[in-house]
């Protein structure tokens, strides 16, 4: 991504500049309002005081954030040692979007190379077979996955007419079945950037090295690689980070011994929980890391950016 | 030592992974699509051919769940379609062909913004937003958050089209005494069509497979069929889930390869 990209594009043209404030006016109006300022309420939200049975009072306190990361005894008088149940659900959250991230990188990979180096003709088929599954509902691909991976299900019954296992394996309500459904639900985004940069890459690099008898797959570690990388680390962030908010694979792959924040946000909400302030301060933090993912990454694209420029 | 440059490019195993990744891809929707036709009341067993589950959805006990589901998803995609890629053409313009100008990045960002934000986040929000200014949870505060974020996907391909015409068929308007608003409507609409019909198509495919900002802002009663399936599937998967998950697939499909035919068609030529 360019860093054009990250402003959307230059401007074409001033054919409609003194008009530009009423054009964009409806954009900024939509956004301002329901995107922009329910974040600030969020925001105000998570320092209210929480009232049974969902919604809040609106008494400032620290209730929320204090109980994330507070343990404070069983009668909440002791002094603050460190709570670890919630800090526990970020991490596991972390670790299974990074297995998902892991898993599309390497399927994912190999894919964008090989699409990357078809006839230019035909590579846009390829990249339409690979976009069309992600426009499917994702609801019906997790479903679908489930379905899949049930004890009785196809995958099973495959395995085990093969005689390569005699017993189903279990599958769904692990932490691996989360694994899959984030990767089967974000595969596309890792493949389509690292496409778009291999597609760039001047292979007469490649044709250099092997002139001066490095293997193929030393130029491929050596000369490749490092040219792509800012598709490798584009992919990556694009399965990672809706892979670290999502609900659907871990309530409905993972059940209830799989949770993440996703669903414990869920939960503050739509649940019995019924902590509101507890949802937003969650819902804070998770917003206030994806942030810091997507700064540092754009600092490095403008990095690489200048270095190349 | 005689090579072609097909040899540099090629490595064993990627075509094999290339496959496994399609076949990924697409297994678990070609299962549940032949699973739907089964004719047996278990998801199990395997009965034959039947479209009983799909005569189910129309006629069965669920069936007027499932209609008046339908109907608002629906008519919240088309209106909420319809009124982003409005939103998203005018921003275009202003974006593409307004010029440098102080607020563009800001205002680049804030069309990002719901691409950037964790879905489940901006459900939070747009669930406290609508809860702190009183607003009663229904259809309306579905089709307004859906407006919202079907904003950037009616954008991008808006403007990526808009990048693509140069600017001199309306400077040549223009020249012969088109007035902006003539060059506007009689020229650069009619060339962005592609990108429009694209981008509305996205929004309404966005919109219609909403859930989790769906679930959030919906409040009790007012179902989508996004939502309208969760409920069912947490009783476990049934046959004529099968039957309306794969319709709503071949709405997608369908929606997505016409997307991809005329936003490959050239009309500047």
């Amino acid at each position: 991504m360019a860093a054009g990209a990250a402003s959307g594009g230059s401007a074409k043209s001033d054919t409609y500049a003194e008009a530009r404030t009423w054009l964009l006016l409806p954009a900024w109006a939509v956004l301002g309002i329901f995107v922009l300022a329910p974040v600030l309420m969020m925001l105000v939200y998570s320092f209210l005081t929480k009232e049974f049975r969902g919604g809040v009072i609106w008494d400032f306190s620290f209730a929320a954030y204090d109980q994330f990361f507070c343990n404070r005894g069983l009668f909440g008088d002791e002094p603050c040692s460190i709570e670890w149940t919630y800090i526990n659900i970020f991490w596991r959250s972390i670790w299974q979007a990074g297995a998902a991230t892991l898993l599309s990188l390497v399927i994912g990979f190999p894919t964008a190379y090989f699409i990357a180096t078809r006839p230019e003709k035909v590579r846009p088929i390829w990249v339409f077979l690979i976009t069309i599954p992600y426009w499917v509902n994702l609801l019906i691909r997790t479903v679908s996955m489930k379905f899949m991976l049930r004890d009785q299900g196809p995958l099973n019954d495959f395995l085990i007419s093969t005689g390569l296992i005699d017993t189903p394996i279990h599958i769904v309500n692990t932490n691996f079945a989360v694994q899959l459904g984030l990767f089967y639900s974000y595969l596309p985004f890792m493949v389509l950037p690292i496409y778009a940069s291999v597609e760039r890459y001047n292979f007469n690099l490649s044709e250099a090295a092997a002139d001066l008898y490095a293997s193929k797959w030393v130029t491929l570690r050596r000369i490749l690689l490092p040219a792509v990388k800012p598709g490798v680390i584009a992919g990556c962030i694009l399965v990672f980070v809706p892979s670290l908010g999502s609900f659907l694979a871990p309530d409905l792959l993972g059940g209830a011994k799989n949770f993440m924040i996703g669903s414990l946000i869920e939960e503050q909400f739509k649940g019995n929980a019924g902590n509101w302030p507890f949802g937003a301060a969650a819902s804070m933090i998770l917003l206030t890391m994806v942030l810091i993912i997507l700064l540092i990454f754009a600092r490095q694209q403008a990095k690489a950016e200048k270095g190349t420029g | 030592m005689a090579r072609g440059k097909n040899d540099i490019k090629s490595f064993p195993g990627f075509l094999p992974m290339t496959i496994l990744c399609l076949v990924i891809l697409y297994a678990p929707l070609v299962v549940v699509t032949i699973y739907s036709l089964n004719d047996s009341n278990s998801i199990t067993n395997w009965e034959g051919i039947s479209f009983r589950w799909y005569a189910d959805v129309f006629t069965g006990p669920e069936s007027e769940k499932f209609k008046i589901a339908a109907w608002n998803s629906f008519t919240i995609a088309i209106i909420a379609a319809t009124v982003s890629t409005t939103i998203a053409t005018l921003a275009a313009t202003a974006m593409v062909r307004g010029g440098r100008f102080r607020l563009r990045t800001v205002s680049f960002g804030l069309i990002s913004l719901p691409l950037m934000v964790p879905e489940i986040v901006t459900a939070v929000a747009t669930l406290i937003f609508f809860n702190s200014i009183g607003f009663t949870r229904g259809y309306l505060t579905i089709l307004m958050a859906h407006i919202a974020f079907c904003i950037p996907f009616a954008y991008m391909p808006i403007s990526a089209r808009m990048q693509g015409i140069e600017d001199s068929y309306e400077q040549a308007a223009m020249d012969l005494y088109a007035t902006k608003r003539q060059a506007f409507t009689k020229i650069l609409m009619p060339l962005m069509l592609p990108g429009i019909i694209s981008g509305y198509i996205l929004a309404f495919i966005i919109s219609l497979d909403d859930f989790i900002i769906t679930n959030f802002v919906k409040g009790a009663g007012v179902e989508t069929l996004p939502t309208a399936i969760f409920g069912s599937v947490k009783q476990g998967i049934k046959p004529n889930i099968m039957a309306i998950s794969t319709m709503l697939l071949a709405v997608s499909i369908i929606m997505v390869t016409i997307s991809y035919f005329v936003s490959k068609s050239d009309n500047t030529k």
